[in-house]
């Protein structure tokens, strides 16, 4: 608490911490710094920023690319509102990430748990499992219509063998979620290599000292690794969600692509594929612009939540917890 | 440096930059005006490359020829939307377009092609030689904007050898009576353990609604593009009737699956593999099969309405100018002698050499030009009885086109039709509901888009 205090005290105001920063522009390596930040800060402003403010513009536009752009107000934004299938897509998106956040980060801690333990060619096994996140995602969703075919496809061959007739995971309206959780689960091995690092780096005394006081492989797994890997495991569920939040290519390619051999479900509508659709095939771009500040906002927000939330959760060595 | 210094550096690289900018602007005026240029003047096409097959390449040639000395530049690739309005935003149109004809209206109420009215009229462009279902699809608010080419056809494919096995007479494939249909699908229908391993009759939902609702009366858009029908009591029964085929043969998701499993373009194909009774079809698949599996028996059969008119729901490409051409006057004319009737006859006879030189046959060509394709018909060599009758087949329906007139808003309408045929499918909603959703959604997309 004393030393909270005196470090409020000794804090420079914003005033101080300004003039320190511009203070800086008279030394030259500041202005080496900037040199060579300069082509990222220049791609950010062009490629990121630029396009942010254009868009945060165009939300309040009726802009379609060739006619006569209107100032339209917050029309676009009540006009979302009353769009059935921004409310139908929305629901679709979040469903699919509340199915696929858990389920990757499960699946990898498992993984990653089992690698952790493997003395003898772990190298071989963290290759296998990282190979898939090599291949495009383009070409999974592709290689899904030829693994998850109803019947005939090799998921549902080898599920006949256990007896199980089916799914129809491609045109089933309750089996295409799961379908595509199960396909995105394909790519699980960025976060198993990343879990593996975190496990390898929990320092081993920490276990040693469990283990004399007599805790079981559970308890030590629960209540050693678990909380020395929060921090990954904080930051890959960010990321995961984020993810989740904006899922395009791999159902736009199993579905939604003109050569594909399955019709587009209201089920696979997920939110970014329907702002797509407004931007790209109608041309609403006023439309889609406001549809993706909503998208934006409410990555921002569930964003937030999970970071207040952390502080309960997630162990940062060298924090007083 | 001193501020003053860097002040003079800075107007002497702008001036620099200036000088560079005005001559480059200035060769680039020099290249595409006056008629002293003429000679590196270059046509800039979008949507048609120069990879296409021979057809395309020889009417290529010759329209190339037709606008010497100027020069064509046609990046190889199909139109892409996205990359054409971006052209056109940005000042840098492609002189010519070649599209699907159902955007042709969209693109018109848009405001990014030109209307033909002077194109028609300078090269004497006669518009009655076309096929009216394809010209109705390229005339918005009464004026052309596009100039069609290609046209589709579409008959029922029957698979003669399905139909001798299930006793399936070519009669029994009749639309006209929805219910001996219904019958011959099932005779012809096979499956094993719960899985399809034949299908009967497939109605090729939800892409050919269109079709089953001109079978069943119902046109589901107005002729003016603005008006949709698309919850027109002879719509719904078209639909109830096209799915009860589906569910007659093992339901959506069999069925579907095992369609997804046809090797459709190759030698093993769902003919060669006995996979089908019989389905519509666009015509080009009869060029696939006579590649890739000749020696199936194939028959075709008229789409027929419930009062026995033969049909045939058309789609096709248009040539088009955007708003914006630098050459509108060569673009007119290499459209059109890329559609005319000589070129169309000279492309004809090429194929038919290409096809002997490769040991392959001849199935004719089919455009949007009755002439053309008249004079195409008389070139016709003789192959066999099966090809033969499907080729008089093919001809004999096309005076008999329908297609879904031009539109404000093309892509929504198809949307929503198509989502509510893949509703019904996936037993969401009932035909009825599944429409009536569809009709509020296609209305209000075409009144946004007039607005």
């Amino acid at each position: 608490m004393a030393v909270a205090a005196e470090r409020r005290k000794v804090a420079p105001g914003p005033r101080t911490r300004a003039r320190r920063w511009f203070g800086g522009f008279r030394e030259r390596d500041t202005w080496w710094a900037f040199a060579f930040l300069s082509p990222w800060l220049f791609g950010f402003v062009v490629f990121t920023a630029g396009p942010m403010v254009a868009s945060a513009v165009l939300s309040f536009t009726d802009y379609s690319v060739i006619q006569t752009t209107h100032n339209v107000g917050l029309a676009n934004y009540r006009a979302i509102g009353t769009d059935p299938y921004v409310l139908k897509s929305l629901k679709n998106t979040l469903i699919m990430t509340a199915m696929y956040v858990p389920a990757d980060m499960l699946l990898s801690l498992l993984l990653a748990s089992m690698l952790a333990r493997i003395t003898r060619l772990g190298g071989f096994f963290r290759t296998i499992f990282y190979l898939p996140v090599m291949t495009p995602t383009v070409a999974v969703g592709s290689m899904y219509l030829l693994l998850f075919n109803g019947n005939y496809g090799l998921v549902d061959k080898a599920l006949s063998y256990i007896g199980i007739s089916g799914p129809f995971w491609q045109s089933d309206p309750n089996w295409i979620k799961p379908g595509i959780v199960v396909m995105l689960i394909w790519q699980v091995g960025t976060n198993t290599v990343l879990y593996l690092a975190a496990i390898k780096n929990v320092p081993q005394h920490l276990y040693e000292a469990a283990e004399m006081d007599g805790a079981s492989a559970w308890r030590r797994f629960k209540d050693v690794t678990l909380p020395m890997i929060s921090p990954t495991l904080f930051f890959t569920f960010i990321i995961l969600t984020i993810y989740g939040l904006q899922l395009f290519d791999q159902i736009y390619t199993a579905f939604y692509n003109p050569s594909s051999q399955n019709t587009a479900s209201e089920s696979s509508l997920m939110y970014v594929i329907y702002l797509f659709q407004q931007a790209f095939v109608y041309f609403h771009l006023g439309y889609a612009s406001a549809l993706a500040w909503l998208i934006f906002g409410i990555i921002m927000i569930v964003t937030i939540v999970q970071v207040l939330a952390s502080k309960r959760f997630v162990y940062y060595e060298g924090s007083p917890k | 440096m001193s501020g003053r210094k860097r002040v003079g550096t800075l107007v002497v690289a702008v001036a620099l930059v200036a000088a560079v900018a005005t001559t480059a602007a200035s060769a680039r005026t020099g290249k595409t005006g006056g008629s002293s240029a003429k000679a590196d003047t270059t046509l800039n096409i979008m949507g048609f490359g120069t990879n296409g097959d021979d057809v395309a390449k020889s009417r290529f040639a010759i329209a190339q020829q037709a606008i010497a000395p100027t020069t064509v530049s046609a990046p190889n690739g199909g139109f892409n939307d996205q990359q054409f309005l971006a052209a056109v935003a940005s000042g840098n149109a492609p002189d010519l377009v070649y599209m699907d004809r159902a955007k042709v209206g969209t693109y018109a109420a848009d405001g990014a092609l030109q209307p033909l009215t002077s194109c028609v009229s300078s090269q004497k462009i006669n518009l009655k030689q076309y096929r009216p279902a394809a010209l109705s699809q390229v005339t918005y608010n009464g004026k052309v904007y596009g100039i069609p080419e290609f046209f589709d056809v579409r008959t029922i494919i029957a698979d003669y050898a399905v139909l001798q096995q299930a006793g399936v007479s070519l009669k029994q494939l009749n639309t006209a009576h929805p219910s001996t249909l219904l019958a011959a699908a099932k005779k012809m229908f096979q499956s094993s353990g719960g899985q399809v391993t034949r299908i009967g009759f497939d109605p090729k939902l939800p892409e050919f609604f269109p079709l089953w609702a001109k079978v069943f009366g119902a046109d589901i858009l107005s002729a003016d593009g603005l008006h949709p029908h698309l919850n027109d009591p002879k719509a719904v029964k078209a639909l109830q009737f096209a799915y009860s085929l589906i569910q007659a043969q093992g339901g959506y998701n069999s069925f579907l699956s095992f369609r997804n499993t046809w090797d459709f373009f190759g030698s093993g194909n769902q003919v060669a593999k006995d996979q089908v009774g019989a389905w519509p079809m666009e015509d080009w698949y009869v060029n696939v099969l006579a590649g890739a599996s000749p020696q199936v028996h194939t028959l075709l059969v008229p789409v027929r309405t419930l009062t026995g008119h033969v049909i045939n729901y058309t789609s096709g490409s248009a040539w088009a100018i955007p708003k914006g051409s630098k050459d509108a006057a060569d673009a007119c004319k290499f459209a059109k002698t890329m559609t005319e009737v000589s070129t169309w006859v000279a492309a004809a006879k090429n194929r038919i050499e290409v096809r002997k030189a490769k040991g392959g046959v001849f199935t004719g060509l089919r455009t949007a030009n009755i002439q053309a394709d008249q004079a195409i018909y008389k070139l016709q060599p003789k192959i066999n009885t099966w090809f033969d009758q499907n080729i008089r087949t093919l001809d004999g329906v096309m005076p008999y086109s329908f297609s879904i007139p031009a539109s404000p808003a093309s892509a929504e309408f198809q949307t929503a039709w198509m989502n509510a045929v893949t509703r019904v499918l996936q037993g969401q909603q009932t035909p009825k509901q599944a429409l009536d959703q569809a009709q509020s959604e296609a209305v209000k997309a075409i009144k946004a888009a007039t607005k």
